[in-house]
C-alpha cells in the first residue's frame, strides 16, 4: 500500500504488515548516502503498573546490553563500523531505536533490530550495573530545577492516569525492580504485532521490504497484556505546587490539559502555541526547537517587560490528553508575583479575544517553515513516520500541512477559550532558596 | 551526492572589502542554512569586562539606524527565523535557516543587524538582565560550575581561561557606550565570513551575500593574537560544594594542541578512543558499563587557534567521586603507558572517516564544516582530504600525542556538587 509522501520527499511512503503484525514502513531519500532504521514499540511509562514505574525505560537500557547473537563484548563497534550512531529513548507512550549508517549497513541495523525484538539478554549481572547506571542519570536530572519542578506540575496535573509519573520512574521503584520483572516486561511487549519498522534513506523499497520480511517475518506473533485505561477525571479548579531548594533562579512553570494529537482541537492549539510563545514543529528529535518568538504574546508580556528571562511553550503531540506547559525562567531580580499576574493576564486577553490576523497568518508561516526545516535528515523523517504511526496514525503525519491549513482563527479562539480555563491549569512554581556553591 | 566521495566543492568568492562568501547547492528541501562569523569574540574583552562582546552579540538584534526592536521582531518572526547570534573565543557567530524563498529578504535583515545596530538604552538593560540570569542558572549548574572551573586552572593567565559569558559582577559594570565601541572596533567586512548553504544555487547565494555585504567599508578588527599558554606543571584539585544537588559533576582535563598542528589527527583518533567511540571510549567501558557509576562518562577537545583544552567528564553519585576518579587516573595513566591496540586504532580511523556522510548530511553539518575549515585555512577541498589524513594515522603518532599530553600527575580536577557521599536532600 502507498500513502502520500511526506512533503520533503518525492517518492511515496510504502507500508506493509508483515503477517506475524509487524508494520514496515520504507521511504526512499537519496540525499545521502545514508539509511536510517528505527523500531518502535508502543509501550511507554504510562503503560506501566503501580510499582514498576520506570521499568520500560530500564528495559530499553537493558536492551543495548546484548542479544543472543550479539554478544555484550561485541555490542561496541556493530554499527560504528559503518560509520554509523545509534540510539533510543522511551517517554510517555513509546519506546524506539535507531541507527544511522552507511547504506551498506542496511543488513546490519535489521539484524540488530531484530535480535532486539527477539533475543534480549538480560543477564543479571547487567541489570545490576545498569541499575545503578539509570540511578545516575535521575539524579543528574534532579540537578536541574526545571526538570524537579516538571515532575512536580505533571504529577500535579494527572492523579489517574498513566502520564502522573516521570518516564525516568520512581527511585524506590527502580531499585525494587528485579531482572524478572523487567525479563516479563520485555517479553510482554517486544512483540512484531506491537511494533513498527521504519527505513528511509538510500535504498530501493522493494528490496528494503524483502530483507526486513527476512530478519522479522520468522518472528511469531503473541497476545498483548491489557493496557491500563485509566481516563483522568476532569479538573475542576486551579492546582498548585511549590519546589524549595537550594538555588539561584526562580522558575515558573503553568500546564493545562491538552488535547491529543488526533483530537481536532491539536492543530487550533499549535496555532496558538505559536502565537502565544513561537513556532517549535514537531519533531522532538530535531534540532530545529529554538523558535522565532519576539514578536509573540508572551514574549512581549513576559521578557520585553523584564518579568522573565525566557518563555518557552510546549505542545507535544501524545496518544492521550496529555499537557500544554508554558515555562518562564523569572528574570534576575524580578518578582515572582508580578511575573506569573502578567502570565495570567496575556492568556486571559487571548481567550477574551483570539489572535489578531497578523498573529494568526505569522503563526501559520512560521508553522509552515518548521516543517520544511525539521524534514532535513533521513534520521528526521525516520523519526516522525514511526512517531506518528506509533502515538496515533502516520496519516496525520503525511497531511501535517492540510491539517494545519485548515485551521481558521475561530478555532484558535475556541481552543484558547477552552483550553486554557483557570480551572483547568495547574501552576509551579520552583522558589530557590539562597546557598548558593562553596568552593 | 556524497561530500565524502565526490567532495562539496563549494563556491568561494573574497569581496573587494575583505569579506569572504563561501556557498554550497544541497537540493534536499527548500531551506537554506546560513552561517557565519567576525573576528569579535571573547578573547577581545577589555580586562576588566569579561562578558562584552557576549553582551554585544546579544543585544546586536535589538534595533538598528532604520529598524526599531519590535521591527526587527516580527519581521525575523514573519519568515519563522530564529536568527542566533552569540560570542566563542575568538568570534561573534551569527546563524540561520530560512525558507530559499526567503533568503534575500533575511539576508538583508541580518546584514542591517550586523552593520546598523544602536544599541537602545532599554534593550541594552533588559539583554544584561537576560545575561545575568543565565549566569545565574550556569551557578546552579553542576556540569557548567565544573567546566568553568576547570577552564581558570588550566589557564590561569591567558584568555581562555576567562568566562565566555563574563560574571555577574563584569556584566553589570557594562555601559552602553562600551558596546558600541567593541562594535566599531572589532565588527567589520575584513574578518566576514559567510557560508550559505541550501537549495539554492551558488552564485545566486554569493551574489545575495554580495549585494548586502559588499558596500560594507568598515573594516573591523584584527584576528586575535594570544599569549603562549603554559599549562599546569602539577596535578591541581579544586571542589566545589553546591547544596541541594543530587549528583556530582567530575571534569578532567590538559591542555590539548591547536587545529592546525600537525598533531590534530593524532589526538582526533587519540580522543575517540578514549572517550568517545561507541559509548564514551575507553572511559566510557570503564565507568558506565562495567562499574555501573555514570549515566555519562566521555572525552572531548577543542583544538582551537591556541591550545584548548582536552576534558574528560562523568557525572557520577556523590559516594562514586574518589573511585570514579581514580578510574579517569588509571585510564589515563594506561594510555599514556601503552599507547593504543591496532585493533582500536583500526576502529576508530574507520569510524571517524565513516561518520563524514552523516556529518555533512545536513545544511546545518556542511555550513559548519565549510566556516571551521576557512577558519582553520584548511582549503575549500578539505573534506575530500580529510578522510586521507585520518587513515594515515599511525599507531606510533598516536603513542606519541599520548605520551606527550596524557599525566595524571600534571591533571587539572574539578568536582562540583554535593558533599561528598550522599546525595543533598537537605533543604
Amino acid at each position: 500500500m502507498s500513502l502520500a509522501a511526506p512533503s520533503v520527499t518525492a517518492t511515496p511512503l510504502r507500508r506493509v504488515t508483515l503477517a506475524n503484525g509487524l508494520t514496515v514502513f520504507v521511504q526512499e531519500m537519496r540525499t545521502a548516502p545514508l539509511v536510517s532504521v528505527w523500531c518502535w514499540y508502543k509501550v511507554g511509562s504510562k503503560d506501566e503498573r503501580r510499582g514498576q514505574t520506570g521499568i520500560a525505560h530500564f528495559v530499553e537500557h537493558m536492551n543495548f546490553k546484548g542479544t543472543t547473537n550479539i554478544p555484550r563484548d561485541q555490542v561496541k563497534g556493530i554499527i560504528e563500523q559503518f560509520g554509523g550512531s545509534w540510539n533510543g529513548y522511551t517517554w510517555i507512550d513509546e519506546t524506539t531505536y535507531l541507527e544511522t549508517a552507511s547504506r551498506d549497513a542496511l543488513d546490519r541495523m535489521l539484524f540488530i533490530e531484530s535480535e532486539r525484538m527477539a533475543n534480549g539478554l538480560f543477564h543479571p549481572d547487567d541489570v545490576e550495573s545498569e541499575r545503578t547506571v539509570i540511578i545516575s542519570e535521575l539524579q543528574g536530572g534532579e540537578n536541574d530545577p526545571e526538570q524537579l519542578l516538571d515532575i512536580e506540575v505533571t504529577a500535579a496535573a494527572f492523579k489517574a492516569h498513566g502520564y502522573h509519573h516521570p518516564t525516568i520512574g520512581w527511585l524506590s521503584d527502580l531499585e525494587a525492580m528485579t531482572r524478572d520483572d523487567l525479563y516479563e516486561f520485555y517479553r510482554s511487549w517486544y512483540v512484531p504485532n506491537n511494533a513498527a519498522l521504519v527505513i528511509v534513506g538510500d535504498l530501493d523499497a522493494d528490496d528494503a521490504l524483502r530483507r526486513a520480511e527476512r530478519a522479522f517475518g520468522g518472528m511469531a506473533d503473541r497476545p498483548l497484556p491489557k493496557r491500563v485505561r485509566t481516563v483522568e477525571p476532569p479538573q475542576t479548579g486551579e492546582r498548585r505546587v511549590r519546589v524549595e531548594r537550594p538555588g539561584t533562579t526562580a522558575y515558573l512553570k503553568l500546564a493545562w490539559h491538552a488535547p491529543a494529537v488526533g483530537d481536532p482541537d491539536f492543530f487550533p492549539m499549535l496555532v496558538l502555541d505559536a502565537a502565544l510563545t513561537g513556532a517549535k514543529g514537531l519533531n522532538l528529535w530535531s534540532s530545529f526547537r529554538n523558535p522565532p518568538q519576539r514578536s509573540t504574546r508572551l514574549y512581549r508580556a513576559l521578557v520585553e517587560r523584564g518579568l522573565a528571562a525566557s518563555v518557552f511553550g510546549a505542545l507535544l503531540p501524545t496518544a492521550e490528553p496529555f499537557l500544554y506547559t508554558v515555562s518562564c525562567t523569572a528574570a534576575d531580580g524580578a518578582s515572582p508575583e508580578a511575573l506569573e499576574a502578567a502570565a495570567h493576564e496575556a492568556i486571559e486577553a487571548v481567550r477574551a479575544e483570539g489572535l489578531t490576523r497578523a498573529e494568526f497568518d505569522r503563526a501559520q508561516h512560521q508553522l509552515k517553515a518548521r516543517l520544511v526545516f525539521e524534514s532535513d535528515s533521513v534520521t528526521s523523517i525516520a523519526h516522525q513516520i514511526g512517531y506518528f504511526h506509533t502515538i496515533a496514525d502516520v496519516g496525520i503525519y503525511t497531511s501535517l500541512a492540510q491539517r494545519l491549513a485548515a485551521v481558521t482563527p475561530e478555532d484558535v479562539a475556541r481552543v484558547a477559550r477552552s483550553r486554557l480555563a483557570p480551572a483547568r491549569r495547574t501552576v509551579g512554581w520552583f522558589i530557590p532558596e539562597s546557598g548558593g556553591a562553596v568552593s | 551526492m556524497s561530500g565524502a566521495v565526490r567532495g562539496l566543492a563549494p563556491l568561494q568568492q573574497r569581496l573587494d572589502n575583505g569579506a569572504t562568501v563561501i556557498a554550497r547547492q544541497t537540493p534536499t528541501h527548500p531551506a537554506v542554512t546560513v552561517f557565519g562569523s567576525v573576528p569579535a569574540g571573547s578573547g577581545f574583552d577589555p580586562e576588566p569586562l569579561p562578558g562584552l562582546a557576549a553582551l554585544t552579540a546579544r543585544t546586536l538584534d535589538r534595533g538598528t539606524a532604520t529598524r526599531s526592536s519590535e521591527a526587527l521582531a516580527e519581521a525575523f518572526d514573519g519568515f519563522g527565523v530564529s536568527l542566533s547570534l552569540g560570542a566563542t573565543r575568538h568570534h561573534l557567530t551569527f546563524g540561520f535557516t530560512c525558507l530559499s524563498e526567503d533568503l534575500e529578504a533575511v539576508l538583508a535583515l541580518v546584514a542591517d543587524v550586523l552593520r546598523h545596530p544602536v544599541f537602545p538604552a532599554e534593550q541594552v538593560e533588559r539583554r544584561r538582565t537576560s545575561l545575568i540570569t543565565s549566569l545565574r542558572q550556569d551557578e546552579d549548574t553542576p556540569a557548567l560550575v565544573a567546566t568553568n572551573a576547570l577552564m581558570t586552572l588550566l589557564y590561569p593567565a591567558h584568555p581562555y581561561g576567562r568566562p565566555v559569558k563574563g560574571t555577574v559582577a563584569s556584566v553589570e559594570r557594562i555601559e552602553r557606550h562600551a558596546l558600541v565601541d567593541f562594535h566599531a572596533a572589532h565588527v567589520g567586512a575584513a574578518g566576514l565570513r559567510i557560508v550559505l548553504v541550501g537549495d539554492v544555487e551558488a552564485e545566486r547565494a554569493v551574489d545575495l551575500a554580495a549585494a548586502v555585504f559588499g558596500d560594507w567599508d568598515v573594516p573591523g578588527g584584527e584576528p586575535l593574537e594570544l599569549p603562549p599558554v603554559t599549562p599546569p606543571e602539577t596535578r591541581v584539585e579544586r571542589t566545589i560544594v553546591m547544596p541541594g544537588k543530587s549528583q556530582s559533576d567530575i571534569a578532567y582535563g590538559f591542555v590539548s594542541i591547536a587545529r592546525r598542528d600537525p598533531r590534530y589527527y593524532a589526538f582526533l583518533v587519540l580522543n575517540n578512543i578514549l572517550g568517545q567511540y561507541g559509548l564514551g571510549g575507553r572511559l566510557g567501558d570503564s565507568i558506565r558499563e562495567r562499574q555501573g557509576m555514570a549515566y555519562y562518562a566521555y572525552s572531548a577537545f577543542d583544538a582551537n587557534v591556541a591550545p584548548g583544552p582536552l576534558v574528560v567528564r562523568a557525572g557520577v553519585s556523590p559516594a562514586n567521586v574518589r573511585r570514579a576518579i581514580a578510574s579517569i587516573d588509571e585510564e589515563i595513566a594506561r594510555m599514556a603507558a601503552d599507547g593504543v591496540t591496532e585493533q582500536e586504532l583500526a576502529d576508530a580511523r574507520q569510524y571517524l572517516i565513516g561518520s563524514m556522510p552523516r556529518m555533512l548530511e545536513t545544511n546545518g553539518g556542511i555550513a559548519s564544516f565549510l566556516h571551521s575549515a576557512d577558519v582553520f585555512g584548511l582549503g575549500l577541498d578539505y573534506d575530500a582530504r580529510l578522510p586521507g589524513l585520518i587513515a594515515a594515522v599511525s599507531r606510533d603518532e598516536v603513542v606519541d600525542v599520548a605520551r606527550a599530553f596524557l599525566a595524571p600527575e600534571r591533571a587539572a580536577v574539578v568536582v562540583a556538587g554535593p558533599p561528598e557521599g550522599r546525595p543533598d536532600q537537605a533543604s
